[in-house]
């Protein structure tokens, strides 16, 4: 067992070195340099430029100077915006895009479980139909279509809610809204096919036959169980709504991490890409590894298949 | 059960049974004759997804979207890129059926040329998906032992790179544009496929078939092409039909936070960006019209696959 996550974990170390090594070089040989704009016009004034960011050396010189760097989590300075750190864009931007991320990921969490066992108890009745074609459509509509349409209901149309910036809780309803829909989906459905196959398991008879009570059973016997492939989802579930962020940032004006990650790109700031995307991807590789052990621990049966393979 | 033995017995022989039982006339060879059609495992998948209404009115849709795909932009009089800055804004009417944009462009031959782009990204990525998934998974599975244990570590992590972080990073060094959109996408995108395949080779491989074909002579090419592939179809198939939508999903998303396709050309992604700003000013249609097709197209391929993945489950094979 150990063996096993130990393996994990090196592989977890390989795939951040690889998208370290892969975003490096891709930004290197980007077309277009971070100082390309009318402001800089002085051939000298580049120079210096180029040397104080180490442009100026061998691609493999920067590789290993940028490596060393990031050992100790310096990601550099913004190029445009030379006053800023990248660590203090990410802890500006990040507790927003956090709070944001962690508020859909609970809400459809807790509203596609519900949806997936209402679905799965009334199997083929009005409410599962209904349920389904709710769970389709939101996997469906893309979220920044889903935001947008919230937007012209609920903040132009109604003017109950406001139509952007990150303030208040009432800030938050629509673009939480936005970013949660296709992962509730995503988990009504999963949670109503897994409920479908458990309620069928003798242990499910064994507990009816005990005479315990319907919820009782539901709850502690089945949805245990059936919520096993739901977690394997999980990891992936927060990687779509960690780069739906960037969409719902851009929509609601909200000031997060997307936001810095998005404009980045657009400007060619490169220490800006490069801090961004590994924190990104950081998050979401210890996020799946994280599952990954959370599987072992939830379904014991799962150990020994691993420790023969 | 029901009635007892004895009474049953009794009864039919109180009645003459020939007056009941007629033998039919019998033709020479008929009698070997099956009585259902023997279906073969596509006429049956096929017609257990007839069987489905809502998957059989999806396609019927992605029919109808491909061919207005082609025509459309024919229909309307004006093109794509034709501005009139009087008609700025326009609402749906006769000579304008979408209405028009902020340029006074047509937004009805704007969406369908939208349509053409976004069905050539989907389809363009799941076609190479197959081709990279299908190769490296086949021979993964099929080789087994060490070959697999390398190619399957390289899947891994794959596998762990955020799949539209590198869209995007692939996108800005490749410029903005259809090409680098689709390279983008099948990079990180055949990984599922494979891991697809390879699961079904590794069990098919142990079947007796293959076992047979091996005592024939058969080569591994001939094996791979002709026992394996076909047997591992039905996953294929539902897997590419499924990447479709994550594809046009993940164009319309790169378009919308301008990364992805660049004018003259259009796409939904795009028009749904441009549309953003008018719906705070009214003009709905703008927005409407990408966002329901985009919407549309999404939903037909989500209920084709899963329609595709009750027909083509040997398990459900004549169930339902």
């Amino acid at each position: 067992m150990k063996s096993y996550y130990i393996k994990r974990f090196v592989s977890m170390l390989v795939t951040l070195w690889v998208i370290i090594t892969i975003t490096f070089f891709l930004m290197h040989f980007t077309p277009g340099s971070p100082f390309n704009d009318e402001r800089t016009t002085n051939e000298a004034i580049q120079k210096n430029l180029e040397e104080q960011y180490h442009l100026d050396k061998p691609l493999i010189v920067q590789y290993g100077m940028y490596l060393k760097q990031i050992a100790t989590f310096d990601f550099g300075i913004s190029i445009k915006k030379s006053s800023q750190t990248v660590n203090e864009m990410i802890g500006r931007g990040f507790p927003v895009s956090f709070e944001l991320g962690m508020v859909a990921l609970v809400v459809a969490v807790i509203s596609g479980i519900t949806l997936g066992v209402i679905a799965s108890l009334k199997h083929n009745g009005v409410i599962d139909y209904i349920a389904m074609t709710i769970a389709v459509i939101g996997i469906s509509i893309p979220n920044f279509v889903l935001a947008t349409m919230l937007i012209q209901q609920f903040a132009v149309n109604w003017k109950i809610l406001p139509t952007a910036t990150w303030s208040s809780w009432k800030h938050m309803i629509l673009p939480t809204i936005a970013l949660a829909t296709s992962p509730t989906a995503i988990i009504a459905r999963l949670t109503r096919t897994s409920m479908l196959e458990v309620l069928t398991q003798d242990y499910i008879k064994t507990a009816k036959a005990k005479g315990l009570s319907p919820f009782k059973i539901i709850v502690k016997h089945a949805l245990r169980n059936a919520l096993l492939p739901v977690v394997t989802l999980l990891g992936a579930l927060a990687a779509s709504i960690l780069t739906g962020t960037f969409v719902i940032e851009k929509i609601f004006a909200i000031p997060g991490m997307g936001k810095y990650f998005v404009d980045s790109i657009n400007n060619r700031d490169y220490p800006v890409i490069m801090g961004t995307t590994i924190f990104y991807s950081t998050i979401l590789i210890i996020m799946l590894f994280l599952v990954d052990l959370a599987y072992g621990i939830l379904d014991p049966r799962i150990k020994l298949q691993k420790k023969e393979g | 059960m029901g009635l007892p033995q004895e009474t049953l017995y009794e009864k039919k022989e109180d009645i003459a049974l020939d007056e009941w039982f007629v033998p039919i006339e019998k033709k020479k060879g008929e009698a070997e004759a099956v009585v259902r059609p023997s279906l073969s495992y596509w006429q049956e998948a096929w017609r257990n997804l007839g069987k489905n209404k809502l998957a059989l009115g999806a396609l019927i849709f992605l029919i109808l979207l491909i061919i207005m795909a082609i025509i459309g932009p024919i229909l309307s009089p004006h093109s794509i890129s034709e501005q009139k800055l009087i008609n700025q804004n326009q609402p749906p009417s006769s000579e304008y059926w979408f209405g028009t944009d902020s340029l006074g462009r047509d937004v009805f031959s704007r969406t369908w040329y939208g349509a053409r782009i976004s069905l050539f990204v989907g389809i363009a990525a799941a076609v190479i998906d197959f081709l990279i998934g299908v190769a490296y998974g086949g021979l993964s599975g099929y080789k087994g032992g060490r070959v697999d244990h390398i190619l399957m570590r390289i899947v891994e992590v794959l596998y762990g790179l955020p799949y539209l972080l590198i869209v995007i990073l692939m996108s800005v060094v490749m410029g903005p544009g259809l090409g680098s959109i689709i390279i983008a996408l099948s990079i990180t995108g055949w990984v599922g496929m494979a891991r697809i395949v390879r699961g079904q080779v590794l069990q098919i491989k142990n079947y007796e078939f293959i076992l047979a074909s091996k005592t024939f002579g058969a080569k591994t090419y001939r094996i791979i092409r002709k026992n394996l592939l076909p047997n591992t179809m039905g996953p294929i198939i539902v897997q590419m039909t499924l990447t479709v939508p994550s594809a046009i999903f993940a164009e319309a998303f790169l378009s919308f936070l301008g990364l992805g396709i660049q004018a003259p050309l259009t796409s939904w992604g795009v028009m749904a960006d441009e549309g953003l700003s008018a719906i705070l000013t009214g003009h709905w249609w703008r927005l409407f019209f990408p966002t329901l097709f985009i919407s549309l197209t999404m939903f037909a391929f989500n209920v084709l696959g899963d329609g595709l993945q009750d027909a083509l489950d040997p398990k459900l094979r004549g169930g339902k």
